[in-house]
């Protein structure tokens, strides 16, 4: 790996959810803000409409794709979305959600995205980049801002031998220092808002310049209404269509620590 | 795990995937007729922060926990503030702490503070020694550090009637008393109950906790339901487990073993440490004095409490394991 040719500055994606509009936008935007390689972390569905049009999207851009726990259900045939809820209104919304992508994900793109890794690692400057998920160790593992010591996470960076770890899988975007050259970053999701009222979706830019990193979270504004007409149309729960329209988060919801939770409406 | 991509500049040549072999975990055979299983990581730091000390006496405690009972001492914070210390190099996600009852230590409050400099708190508590004062100190630790602060109350009905059968007479006053200062005060804890009635009125007895809790502010409750642990005074009001209810090592065959709390979490106490919270009694279940020597033992799963965690899966972690078998 260390003589592996560098990259300078790099966007990725978060979990897609199915939200092509919001794809379309944040690959145009990346590009604008002069990433030179653009990568997305998985769970290209769940939640959205019409899971087959962030196919195109990810192919012609050349987007390389880390396997998320929703590729891996829908790749594989199984029987749920491994997010792991127990609680029924949850659970109820999980099913329906999976159950939807599945059915509207067609074979050829279920055997595209069973060939996902489950990592992807590359050089960002002098910066070794282990991109995941969840967790280096866990493609499920959700790593929230509020419950996810510094020491933890020092000691998955050592024991995974990279600089960075960067993941998605809670949706919200969050970044930590972990040491002089180590850092972990949350890109968040292009899915679906933060859970913080605003209807923007968000992306992580890293750029490094030698052993420096600096990472910026950035906004995507797009078509959220349209988005939220074509869940209408394909009779996706109205509860979906609210956290399109709002920003809430309305489900889903008995994963997240308190504070994040707190800082919600629901 | 699955495979490992390497990504480069275009017109780069791609490095070689590095081999990464599976983990495997051992389960070591016969002669023990129980299973062993070493601890994948410390994920979970317990705390037997108050011993076996508790100002109420529920009927289906699974430890007998009472005011009375003395067979763990409380913990003092320097204890603690070592152990923490010492869980740094491990890697702890969470730190939990139980009794007994652990508003019974009166340095709970330090204790607390402590850990949360390091990563996120758990307190499990009946809720009914919480007054305005000391949830303003809850508050005020929560709001010093960049780490959630979990309170997770143990209310056992939606009545006086059904918790008090269990808890003793006014413990629901007094509980549903704390729950709704810490709402007060921006928490929003989890209520767990144990469930003492047929599986099939448990979606009527959430609604009707949703509805308690509404009635006192806290209109978005977060609710976990407990199975009975058939062991302490529980197995005493009700029954104890059947013969056949055990861990065996052929039941492990496939299993994800992330379900069992001992693969991933260890129990601190005053007389030692421990493989998990509800074992404190079994004197199988005390795996060394320190840290570094619990960690590095296997957990036997040797009692009949272990059929539960296997049947349920690790019910102590605030949010369910969700290891799998992922490709």
């Amino acid at each position: 790996m260390s003589e592996a040719p560098a990259f300078r500055r790099v966007a990725a994606f978060g979990g897609v959810y199915s939200n092509h509009l919001a794809l379309a936008a944040a690959i145009a935007d990346a590009r604008e803000r002069g990433a030179e390689q653009l990568l997305c972390l998985g769970d290209l569905g769940a939640f959205g409409p019409n899971p087959d049009r962030v196919f195109p999207l990810l192919r012609e851009n050349g987007i390389p794709v880390v396997r998320g726990n929703y590729d891996d259900s829908i790749a594989r045939g199984l029987d749920d979305c491994q997010c792991g809820y127990t609680d029924p209104r949850d659970n109820h919304y999980a099913r329906l959600s999976y159950r939807y992508t599945f059915a509207k994900t067609s074979p050829a793109n279920r055997a595209w995205m069973d060939g996902f890794p489950g990592e992807i690692r590359f050089r960002l400057g002098d910066l070794r980049v282990l991109a995941c998920h969840g967790s280096p160790r866990q493609t499920n593992e959700f790593l929230w801002e509020s419950a996810t010591p510094t020491h933890f996470l020092a000691k998955l960076a050592r024991d995974h031998d990279c600089d960075v770890i960067l993941g998605t899988h809670t949706g919200i975007h969050w970044r930590r220092r972990l040491g002089e050259r180590s850092w972990y970053v949350n890109a968040g999701a292009l899915g679906r808002p933060a859970n913080d009222g605003r209807t923007e979706v968000w992306y992580a830019l890293l750029e490094a310049e030698g052993p420096q990193l600096s990472v910026e979270f950035v906004p995507v504004a797009y078509d959220h209404e349209a988005l939220a007409d074509e869940m209408r149309d394909e009779r996706l729960p109205e509860e979906f269509i609210e956290t399109i329209r709002t920003g809430w988060w309305t489900t889903c919801l008995e994963v997240l620590p308190g504070r994040e939770r707190a800082r919600g409406r629901y | 795990m699955g495979s490992t991509h390497i990504l480069v500049p275009a017109g780069a040549t791609a490095a070689r995937d590095p081999q990464r072999g599976p983990v495997l975990v051992q389960l070591r055979p016969p002669p023990s007729p129980a299973p062993e299983l070493p601890l994948t990581a410390l994920d979970q730091l317990w705390f037997q922060v108050s011993g076996t000390v508790c100002n109420l006496r529920c009927r289906h405690c699974f430890i007998s926990c009472s005011p009375g009972n003395h067979t763990f001492w409380f913990m003092s914070r320097t204890e603690v503030r070592a152990a923490l210390q010492a869980s740094v190099e491990h890697g702890v996600k969470e730190y939990y702490f139980t009794g007994g009852e652990p508003f019974m230590n009166r340095e709970i409050v330090g204790i607390l503070g402590d850990a949360l400099e390091l990563g996120p708190a758990t307190v499990l508590t009946n809720a009914t020694l919480l007054p305005p004062r000391r949830v303003e100190a809850l508050a005020g630790i929560a709001a010093a550090s960049p780490y959630s602060l979990e309170l997770r109350v143990s209310l056992d009905g939606v009545t006086a009637e059904m918790n008090d059968a269990l808890r003793g007479a006014g413990a629901f006053e007094r509980a549903m008393g704390g729950v709704e200062r810490l709402v007060g005060a921006g928490f929003l804890p989890i209520i767990t109950c144990m469930r003492s009635w047929e599986d099939e009125e448990t979606d009527d007895i959430l609604g009707r906790f949703r509805e308690l809790l509404a009635g006192i502010g806290y209109t978005r409750a977060r609710l976990k339901i407990l199975p009975p642990l058939l062991i302490g005074a529980e197995a005493e009001r009700t029954h104890g487990y059947a013969p056949e209810e055990r861990v065996t090592h052929e039941m492990l065959h496939g299993f994800d073993l992330d379900q069992l709390l001992c693969t991933r979490a260890r129990l601190v106490t005053a007389r030692g440490v421990y493989a998990c919270p509800i074992l404190l009694d079994s004197p199988s279940a005390r795996l060394g004095d320190s840290l570094a020597e619990a960690a590095a033992a296997p957990a036997r799963l040797a009692e009949q409490a272990c059929y539960t965690c296997y049947r349920s899966g690790a019910i102590c972690s605030n949010v369910p394991a969700t290891g799998r078998d992922l490709q």
